[in-house]
């Protein structure tokens, strides 16, 4: 099963791909940008201020999609020592960091219009706060060792411990009193957002999605090679 | 099937894991009080004793047909359909206040039904609709 993530014919394939990647990132991030700013209509409440919702909730979906993720593959990392996962896992990290503080600031920006305030503390929004640092110790812990055994043991504790902070974020607004409101976008029950403003959200989210890949192909890809250069032939 | 060192180090993270969330549980549970970010009238109505010199926040909807707006003052009602809180407040409110919507009001409290606010934050809901559809709920 390992054989399938190995390595050495993922370079090529990941060369392949990248460029496809690419381009339907554009694409798609174009279509999402005319259907979120032009085509989707204004909100009864919020009137344009709504369109920040494109951008703010796809981040925050992506952050943390993204950090569940590298905390299921740390164990994987921290278990089994496998050091392709320990790769992934270290690709990964940098966009899910970036998009959790594009998700703060814009919400943020946000919040100054609608509610009143640029920042409060409440469940929601502190819990997000530590996923940020959360991604930020995962980074900080490969570049203050230049032992990888030992980087790839701190990442890993870091990635697992973070995956309890999750499920806070997920529902903190259910469990307690928060300023932000709860979850719009729900599994079992109908959504209550309109359509009209549903259909840009998800592809803006599809853009962000596609953006993550591209940037943890690049990632990954660099991995490898810097690897390839040290002059080992296997993992 | 599996060596001893892997099984001793998936011992070692699903101990740690448990714990840590173990003891996080507790630590929010006893610190509730700080985690919600406002209280509500019924919160407040069962309080014990007022600290006067704490700043508190009360949140819920604002009670139709209670806003009151003089010179330099604007009156509301807190409510969460059990019970009532009157709030004051100087000062300009945000785009989203309005009466039936969700609010919360930080300051002081005087008594167990009357906050003297100095901060205004409007909640508002996870309804996001095209206006002309609002219109058209509306009239249904």
């Amino acid at each position: 099963m390992i054989n399938y993530f190995n390595p050495n014919n993922t370079l090529k394939i990941i060369n392949r791909i990248q460029k496809f990647v690419f381009a339907l990132f554009i694409i798609v991030l174009l279509l999402g940008l005319v259907e979120a700013l032009v085509l989707s209509p204004e909100d009864y409440k919020q009137s344009d201020s709504v369109r920040i919702m494109y951008v703010h909730v796809p981040s925050a979906w992506i952050s943390l999609g993204i950090f569940s993720f590298i905390s299921i593959l740390s164990f994987g990392v921290f278990v089994f020592k496998n050091k392709n996962f320990s790769l992934i896992t270290k690709s990964l990290a940098p966009s899910g960091f970036v998009f959790s503080i594009i998700a703060l600031v814009t919400g943020s920006i946000w919040g100054k219009p609608t509610w009143g305030t640029w920042w409060a503390w409440d469940a929601r929004i502190t819990s997000m706060l530590l996923l940020s640092i959360f991604y930020l110790l995962f980074i900080t812990s490969w570049k203050i060792t230049t032992d990888t055994g030992k980087a790839e043991k701190i990442s890993s504790i870091i990635a697992i411990i973070g995956l309890i902070n999750i499920p806070v974020i997920k529902f903190s607004v259910e469990w307690w009193n928060t300023l932000h409101q709860p979850a719009s976008v729900k599994i079992l029950e109908e959504t209550t957002i309109h359509s009209s403003m549903l259909t840009p959200l998800a592809i803006m989210t599809a853009a962000f999605a596609l953006f993550s890949l591209l940037i943890f192909l690049m990632k990954y890809n660099t991995e490898l090679l810097k690897i390839k250069n040290k002059g080992l032939n296997r993992l | 099937m599996y060596g001893k060192k892997v099984k001793f180090r998936a011992l070692f993270i699903f101990l740690i894991l448990i714990s840590l969330v173990l003891t996080i549980f507790l630590v929010v549970k006893s610190l509730e009080e700080n985690v919600v970010y406002f209280k509500s009238p019924t919160d407040i109505k069962n309080l014990n004793e007022i600290k006067n010199a704490q700043k508190i926040r009360v949140g819920g909807m604002v009670k139709k047909n209670s806003i009151k707006i003089n010179d330099k003052e604007i009156f509301f009602v807190i409510t969460d359909f059990k019970n009532e809180l009157l709030v004051n407040f100087k000062g300009s409110v945000p785009n989203l206040f309005e009466e039936g919507k969700g609010v919360v009001a930080e300051g002081l409290l005087k008594d167990k039904s009357f906050l003297n606010a100095d901060k205004i934050l409007a909640k508002h809901d996870e309804n996001y609709m095209p206006p002309e559809v609002s219109e058209a709920m509306k009239n249904n």
